[in-house]
This record gives structure tokens, sequence and C-alpha cells, in this order.
């Protein structure tokens, strides 16, 4: 049924490269409709984003997704499997990478994708901000 | 992303997708729906896919879709669920809950000491998106099934999301637990469990039988499609709607 869905087609390829690895500051975007505890939860359908700052803590990550056609119990045992945060931190500390955001995103995936286009203009401004280049996008 | 000027790398779950979407850079891994990474509570396993993803961003030229060779050990798929319960011996507590309500709360106060244990292993329960208390979050399942007029307990929250919250923590509840218990790390044997062998699987099978054509559009959505995996109803040979 997944391997079934629709899927979007783009014009243009682009492909921005950039610094070596060890000088790049890296955030993360998840499709797993992860959320804080206080966020407001997303609903069902809903296209928009929720903001986890790099400092919160792992209970207070709980996961908001609609589906029910994926594995949870990795993510109730180690929220690394899905979100891999602590993991960027350690490349980050062995040089592998220059550096982790102070913000990371994200968004319920499942729905059609265009949808997500809003967010992602908006995520990807914010990630600018702070100085990010690169995204790691992980998906559920 | 790119259009933005931000590089972006990806692990990819569903090697047709990203074949026919094209990404600028994506890691084809060879691991289940909910686990990109691979192995929970394996920081080494989880670091080299993340150096093999974030490697393709050295690529001179894209897409490049690479396939990762590692595959998480083997598992096993089986196992004899004789013996799964509570290490103490619970009493009934006599109470004014129905029939179905006391079974609920008399199977979570059994499965407790697992849950406990796994708080307490992972310092985190990813419990608490209905923001009920397990045990009212299992009294609010039972009255539904029982009343379906029976009200929110969140007067702001609608009666079909404040289902899916209740019965999503009441799942991961359950789950929790299961994960804690030794050689439960395999997904599919911690779903068996919750969908063949607990009062809540079956009162959420019942719940899918009673409620598939109901007049709310939330809860006939919960019923289909929103409770209970595909693969559980493709192994039970249930209908699908």
């Amino acid at each position: 049924m997944l391997k079934a869905l629709p899927l979007p087609s783009f014009d243009t390829t682009p492909f921005v490269k950039g610094r070596p690895l060890l000088q790049r500051r890296v955030s993360l975007l998840s499709t797993a409709a992860l959320q804080k505890r206080t966020d407001k939860v997303f609903y069902r359908g809903e296209a928009g984003y929720r903001v986890i700052p790099g400092g919160t803590a792992p209970n207070d990550i709980i996961m908001a997704h609609g589906s029910v056609n994926f594995d949870r119990s990795g993510f109730q045992q180690d929220l690394n499997v899905c979100f891999p945060l602590e993991r960027l931190h350690e490349l980050a500390r062995e040089g592998f990478i220059g550096s982790v955001a102070d913000f990371h995103y994200t968004v319920q995936g499942g729905l059609p994708p265009e949808r997500n286009e809003g967010a992602a203009h908006q995520i990807a401004g914010l990630m600018k901000r702070e100085g990010v280049d690169t995204v790691l996008l992980v998906p559920i | 992303m790119e259009d933005e000027g931000l590089s972006t790398t990806q692990i990819s779950l569903v090697r047709e997708h990203s074949e026919a979407i094209k990404p600028p850079r994506a890691l084809w891994v060879p691991f289940e729906l909910g686990r990109p990474l691979g192995q929970p509570n394996d920081a080494e396993f989880q670091k080299r896919v993340l150096r093999a993803c974030l490697g393709l961003l050295e690529a001179e030229s894209g897409p490049v879709l690479e396939d990762y060779q590692e595959d998480i050990p083997a598992g096993s798929a089986g196992y004899d669920f004789t013996g799964m319960s509570c290490p103490i011996d619970l009493h009934p507590v006599p109470s004014n809950d129905s029939e179905l309500t006391k079974s609920l709360v008399q199977e979570i106060g059994q499965i407790a000491p697992w849950y406990e244990l796994a708080v307490d292993q992972r310092q985190r329960t990813t419990v608490g998106i209905s923001e009920l208390d397990i045990l009212d979050a299992a009294r609010f399942l039972s009255d539904f099934i029982e009343d379906p007029s029976s009200p929110s307990p969140r007067p702001e929250m609608e009666v079909g999301p404040m289902l899916k919250h209740t019965c999503e923590d009441l799942k991961a509840f359950y789950s929790e637990a299961m994960s804690a218990q030794p050689g439960m790390s395999s997904s599919l044997v911690v779903e068996n469990w919750l969908w063949n062998e607990t009062v809540l699987g079956k009162v959420l099978w019942n719940f899918r039988e009673e409620h598939v054509d109901d007049p709310d559009s939330y809860i006939g959505y919960l019923a289909q499609r929103g409770l209970i995996p595909d693969r559980q109803i493709q192994l039970k040979g249930a209908p699908v709607f």
C-alpha cells in the first residue's frame, strides 16, 4: 500500500554543495510529529511544524503522529532511533561534523508532501538565521 | 530546503519513493518503518548509519541514492507468552467500575511493575499525549465502549481525538512495559502480544467491529485505520476498510 502512494514530481533538482563536513552546522528535521509535552498536539492532517530546542530532555518529547503503521517500540526504548540528536552531538565532538544546531524541527508525515511546503520554507528560514547550512532529514 | 540554499541529506525507508522523487542525497536503509537509525540503544550502530548518510554530502553531484549494507542483527518473531504478567499477586479492589473497566484496570496493574521498570531504566516515558492518568485513560475507553455518548474527559477536546490520544497512551504504556521484559526487543513480538494476548487488544478489536461505520467520521476513521496496524489486520485475516 505504501509503495503505491501517489508521489510528487519536481521540475528542478537543486543540489547545494557546501563546505567540508567538519565545518558544517547540522539541524534535524523529522517527519515523526515529535513535539514537546507542552506543545499543542498535532491534529489529524495538520501541516504545521514544531520546534525541538537542542536542550530538550528526551522525557519531554512525545509523538503525535496519527499513523499506526510504523513501529513505535523502538522510539519508546530510545529516542535516537528516530531523532538522533545525541548521536549528532557525539559526531560533532568526534570532529566528523562541525556543530549541531540549537534548534531542530518536526512535521507530521503521511500528508501529501506539497502540503508541507509552507512549513519547509519557514523552517529553512529559521535554520539559516542560526547559521545552519545542512539539514538531516529523518523519516519515520 | 535546497532551493533555500541548504544542503540536505536524508535517510530513506522506502527505496521506491526515493527512486521516484530523486532527493539530492538519500541513504536507503533496510530497517523497518519507525526505526530509521535501525537499532535502539546501540549508539555505535546508529552512528555508522549517520556517518554514511552525512557522508553523502561529500558527493560532487547528484541526485545520490545509496544503499546501506548493514542490517540489524536477526531476531526472532516467535515468543512464548507463558508467564508474561506480574511478579506480584494482585487482589481485586472493590470499586464501582464496570466489569470491563475492572478487567482493564487489573491488567494495567499487572503490567505496571514492568512499565515502572522501563521508565526507571530509560529515564523517560512516551506516555502522556492524552494528559490523562493511565487508569483514567482506561476508564474513558471503557466508558466509551459501553456508552458511545460518554463525554470527553477534557471538555476542550472532542471525543474522537480524545479517544485517539487515549488509545495511543494505553498502547504506549503496554508496549513500554512489555519491551522492558527479557528478550522482547522485536517490535513484532511486542505488537503480537498487545493485539492477541491482552484485554486492551480485545477491546480495540471490538471497537473496530462496532464503530467501523460510525456516523462520527473521526471515530469511523479510528475504527477503520486509526488504531490497529495494517499488518495485524492482515495477520488476523480481518476485513480491510
